[in-house]
């Protein structure tokens, strides 16, 4: 993908640029609704997860759940949002099988949490800032099934009245890749708070992204003067449920436009699905009608306010986000930008690696875990919460590599031990012998025993000094592997009389 | 203000009840004498009056995250016109 | 006590007693007033009787009072409104959208009564999703009025949307019933049948398991033939409810209590903006004698503005249908209710066919208006200025509570009118409503009571409205007026076979 992730399409009338925007779908983790004690986990039976409100029955009414308010407040922190004291839950009327009581619990003039912003790290070390909207807490539909049978749809409202939070992004991003970021980032910050699952294959969080483009030079002026009138018109395709199905399907509907615009045709504003299949949007002719919500405030709730002191006790107990957890990896470990921020893109990731680098040389240990765990995980396909190795175990070996009590190959060799057998790497290393020698002495037998079996190489070194490499290996074989490299070294280069760096 | 023929079916339609056209005519009619005697209220002097939101002065309630309700799937779907395997059946929707 | 000559004419409170006082079974009772359902079919007040589930109420509460464990309604027989859900008893809000529609809960202002001993004689006629003041407009064919004008056979209406509550009331149908208020309808059915009709402070009586009208507005209330009654069973209906947000978290007072405490002292205000133009001259003289009554009790009568009056009811009009438009979009066929038979090709047919077939003229129009008036562009000029109109109408009220205590008004513009004399005009049934509506749009409690006849004989009542949660004032100013009117005219028995 990444040679087409630019933030240009060459088009036969010259550039075009690609503005994205995103709105993201994030179920509230919570036990229970967001405005019934039905639980919301996944999967259930269909329907029973339901209580008369999430079915909408005669009467009932909604009563709202204090944590999923809370939740809400937090993940605002967690983008640095400012947290409206005083809120108001609006009904969104519309029509839909899945929408029970006709109309969806939201928000909409008066949300809980502002504005904010969320930061992207991109490869080539730039940092994207992209403006969030205001964000929104209401309830999520229910689903419905169309493959049972050819002539009807059944409905299932286990996953009604679950809560939801609508973040949105501004406009702000200008690649598929930058996308994609965004949806890693977000995702991961939610995590972090744990106010998300942020499951993508489940549905508790799904991503709608707009997309537009424009002539070259459009988005600058769009940032100058907030004029949406520089940008051009934007589709909005629906529910794009991985990070990758993200990247294909700007990447895919950023070029439909340039080719109708270059083709003398206009682009509609329409909703459009993404078909990872085909790998192509095409329009959703069902969301095609006008719509008018009707919002007004639900009567049937009051207006939700919260205390300052509250909320500055939710505040005092965040977590360490990403990216306060990458100026600290950056500060602290002296790693570079970008290894700290693919590190802490996942909170288990960034945990596994402080672990890991506790009292050890923190670059050694963050090269080790890219090189070495991270490898061997991807091979096998696990994530690092899976990992046979753990990050103490890990520390263990790059500890015993730091002091020289093995060499880096034999701790290759130890980390595969430990991945396919298991046990502790200090234990294996005293029980197999795979203790590095440092002890001169041996070395010095070693050495002198292949000085003694190669006359021919003794003399050819004198010329190519380079050679030395290969008296290492033969002295490494002859101990197994476990001689101390640099000592090998300086014994060699006494007894051949050899420059003093080579 | 007062609403034409073409607004009666728009608001049918958002109102998703079907309105037969013999009916449109006076609906128009029906709905325009409410509007016009409810227009009266524009004569009235709102600047600066905060709409009311509440009639009791009250804190909203809150619950806490307990899973209480729920495991009820046969008398949620009791009354349901149509159903199959605790599914609400609707015709087809069409994405 | 002295039993009366017939079991039916029974006050509340002095059935209580006899059944407490073992007097008198609840089954006996319980069997006379289902009898008395059963003999007025032609009133049409019941949409379902329930006289067997009556019966095992009645044996429960006997086994009950045998061992000494009589609750404060122990044995009682109400009659409730059929918009209140009854768990397994069909409920149909008057509607034909939920004409099959078998709730599988209990509201909270039925269990409350159910707890506190009282039995379900049936589900009472109204006017569809309550939205009426005449009853007219029910699925159910209308509910006719006990009361003939004199010398005329004429069918008049009880009045809406508590019409069957009211017409079971007052042909001594039931001990009580129960109503719900959103723009007057337990209010104004009383007061042209001759009985009390209490709306409580909004957030008394708990909405929940009460099939929504207008949230912001309804109200649920006792329907009794005295004061004493309504403040018995206000008791009982009301609750502190977790289930309704909009509820109040304030304990239920002994009304009961307090009743007879005289109004001496009270500052009474009549405002002024309730003299209106047209209304019969009998209103204005029983309005006067009201106030002489008050006044030769001890209390002080005090002239009151209340400028924003005239506004309150096309308010009203917008606000309710608005909120209308909402709370009956989840009547679409899918979940329960009405489901068209036509043919149908997708599932927004479903719904148009659904609800036009399960809605009547009422309920479409109010649900078009209430569409329109939340509709992109319109919502400003609509339903923002009209609640800010509700917010002046409140203030307009605080203003007069620091000249008074209680309002004394008219409860409705004339007595109870001929079956469809206004039903072609919506605007002109909406007038009926007049003196109620701004006590719904500011949220606090009124009372209808009982205070005359006209030359026809027929019955005009008066309206007490109170301070929000001071309900107990306001049956006590209530009372007063009762004790002075001494209102005895009962309907003729023109319907029993």
């Amino acid at each position: 993908m990444s040679q087409h992730a630019s933030k240009t399409i060459k088009g036969e009338t010259g550039d075009w640029e690609i503005v994205i925007g995103m709105e993201v779908h994030a179920q509230v983790l919570s036990k229970a609704k967001l405005f019934s004690g039905a639980s919301t986990e996944f999967g259930a039976e269909p329907n029973s997860h339901v209580s008369f409100v999430d079915a909408a029955m005669p009467g009932m009414l909604p009563v709202i759940n204090r944590f999923c308010v809370e939740q809400a407040v937090k993940t605002g922190l967690g983008l640095k949002a400012k947290i409206n004291n005083r809120s108001v839950f609006d009904r969104k009327n519309y029509f839909y099988p899945d929408l029970p009581q006709g109309y969806q619990i939201s928000q909409f003039k008066d949300p809980i949490v502002g504005e904010g912003e969320i930061l992207l790290d991109m490869k080539d070390g730039e940092t994207i800032r992209v403006g969030m909207e205001p964000l929104h807490l209401g309830q999520d539909a229910g689903t419905s099934l169309h493959d049972q049978h050819p002539d009807y749809s059944f409905v299932d409202l286990n996953r009604s009245g679950t809560a939801l939070m609508e973040i949105v992004s501004k406009p702000h991003m200008r690649s598929s890749e930058e996308a994609a970021a965004f949806l890693k980032k977000l995702r991961a910050i939610v995590r972090y708070l744990g106010t998300c699952d942020g499951n993508m294959d489940e549905g508790s969080m799904r991503a709608d992204v707009n997309v537009s483009v424009c002539k070259a030079g459009g988005y600058e002026k769009f940032r100058e003067t907030g004029s949406f009138k520089h940008l051009g018109t934007r589709c909005e395709i629906k529910n794009v449920n991985s990070m990758r199905f993200v990247q294909m399907a700007v990447e895919y509907e950023a070029r439909r436009q340039v080719e109708i615009i270059e083709g003398g045709g206009t682009i509609k504003q329409e909703t459009r699905l993404y078909d990872s299949k085909q790998n192509e949007t095409r329009s959703m002719r069902s969301k095609e009608e006008a719509h008018d919500y009707r919002y007004f405030p639900d009567p049937d709730l009051l207006p939700l306010e919260l205390e300052q002191a509250w909320v500055d006790r939710i505040k005092a107990s965040l977590p360490e986000l990403p990216d306060e957890k990458k100026a600290r990896f950056i500060k602290d470990f002296g790693i570079s930008a970008y290894d700290a921020g693919v590190l802490v893109g996942e909170k288990e990731l960034a945990d596994f690696y402080e672990e890991m680098a506790r009292g050890v040389d923190a670059k050694a240990a963050a090269n080790w875990l890219n090189n070495e765990v991270l490898g061997r995980l991807n091979r096998d396909g696990l994530g690092i919460t899976q990992s046979p190795v753990s990050a103490a175990a890990n520390n263990a070996i790059i500890r015993m590599m730091g002091d020289n009590t093995i060499s880096g190959k034999l701790a290759k060799d130890l980390l595969d031990i430990v991945w396919s057998e298991g046990g502790d790497p200090v234990q294996i290393v005293e029980q197999r012998g795979m203790k590095q020698v440092t002890d001169t002495s041996a070395i010095e037998k070693a050495v002198d025993a292949v000085i003694a079996a190669n006359p021919d190489k003794v003399e050819e070194i004198k010329a190519k000094p380079k050679l030395a490499g290969w008296f290492v290996g033969q002295v490494m074989k002859q101990t197994g592997g476990k001689a101390n490299p640099a000592a090998v070294n300086a014994v060699l280069k006494a007894r051949l009389n050899l420059p003093g760096e080579g | 203000m007062s609403v034409d023929k073409d607004t009666v079916r728009r608001i049918a339609k958002l109102a998703r009840i079907a309105l037969e056209e013999e009916r449109v005519a006076p609906m128009e009619r029906e709905l325009n004498g409410i509007l016009a005697w409810v227009e009266q209220l524009q004569e009235v002097n709102v600047e600066g009056v905060a709409p009311m939101t509440s009639v009791v002065a009250q804190k909203l309630k809150m619950r806490d995250d307990v899973v209480t309700d729920g495991n009820i799937a046969d008398a949620v779907t009791a009354n349901a016109p149509m159903r199959e395997d605790n599914f609400f059946v609707v015709p087809k929707v069409v994405e | 006590m002295l039993l009366p000559s017939k079991l039916t004419d029974f006050t509340l409170a002095d059935a209580r007693d006899a059944v407490a006082g073992k007097k008198v079974s609840s089954t006996e009772l319980t069997k006379a007033f289902s009898k008395a359902v059963t003999d007025a079919k032609p009133l049409n007040a019941f949409v379902t009787e329930t006289p067997q589930k009556a019966l095992e109420m009645a044996a429960a509460s006997d086994a009950r009072i045998a061992k000494g464990e009589a609750r404060p309604l122990e044995g009682l027989p109400l009659a409730i409104k059929d918009l209140f859900c009854t768990k397994g008893v069909k409920t149909t809000a008057g509607s034909n959208i939920l004409n099959n529609f078998i709730p599988p809960y209990e509201s909270t202002v039925t269990q409350n009564l159910w707890d506190a001993g009282a039995v379900m004689l049936g589900k009472t006629n109204m006017d569809e999703f309550a939205m009426g003041s005449s009853n007219e407009t029910s699925y159910y064919k209308p509910v006719l009025s006990p009361w003939r004008a004199k010398n005329s056979n004429a069918a008049l209406v009880p009045g809406g949307s508590s019409g069957g509550s009211a017409t079971a009331v007052s042909a001594n149908l039931c001990l009580g019933a129960t109503g719900t208020d959103t723009g007057g309808s337990i209010r104004q059915p009383a007061a042209v049948t001759g009985t009390v009709g209490l709306k409580p402070t909004y957030g008394r009586c708990s909405r929940w398991g009460t099939v929504a009208f207008a949230s912001s507005l309804d109200q649920a209330g006792p329907m009794t033939r005295t004061v004493r009654d309504a403040a018995i069973l206000l008791r009982h209906m009301a609750s502190v409810d977790p289930k309704d947000s909009t509820s109040v978290d304030m304990p239920v007072p002994d009304y009961e209590a307090t009743l007879e405490k005289g109004v001496k002292g009270l500052r009474v205000g009549i405002p002024k903006e309730y003299r209106i133009d047209g209304a019969p001259p009998e209103i204005d003289a029983l309005w006067q004698k009201g106030a002489d009554w008050l006044k030769a009790q001890g209390a002080e009568i005090v002239e009151v503005s209340l400028p924003h009056t005239k506004y309150a009811l096309p308010a009203y009009y917008i606000v309710a249908p608005a909120e209308a438009s909402s709370n009956l979009a989840r009547y679409d066929g899918v979940r329960y209710g009405h489901r068209t038979q036509q043919p149908i090709h997708d599932i927004t047919e479903l719904y148009e066919k659904s609800r036009a077939e399960g809605f009547g003229a009422e309920v479409r129009r109010r649900i078009l208006i209430g569409t329109y008036v939340l509709s992109a562009g319109y919502y400003d000029a609509y339903y923002s200025r009209a609640q800010k109109i509700r917010t002046l109408i409140l203030q307009d009220f605080e203003r007069a509570w620091e000249a008074c205590d209680v309002l004394l008004t008219p409860a409705t513009p004339g007595p109870a009118f001929a079956l469809g004399e206004k039903s072609n005009d919506p605007v002109s049934m909406y007038l009926n409503d007049v003196f109620t509506v701004t006590v719904n749009l500011a949220g606090l409690p009124g009372l209808a009571v009982p205070a005359g006849l006209t030359a026809d004989g027929l019955p005009l009542g008066l309206q007490i409205i109170g301070k929000a949660f001071d309900e107990a004032t306001v049956l006590c100013a209530g009372r007063s007026i009762e004790t002075a009117a001494n209102f005895t005219a009962k309907p003729q028995h023109w319907w029993a076979a």
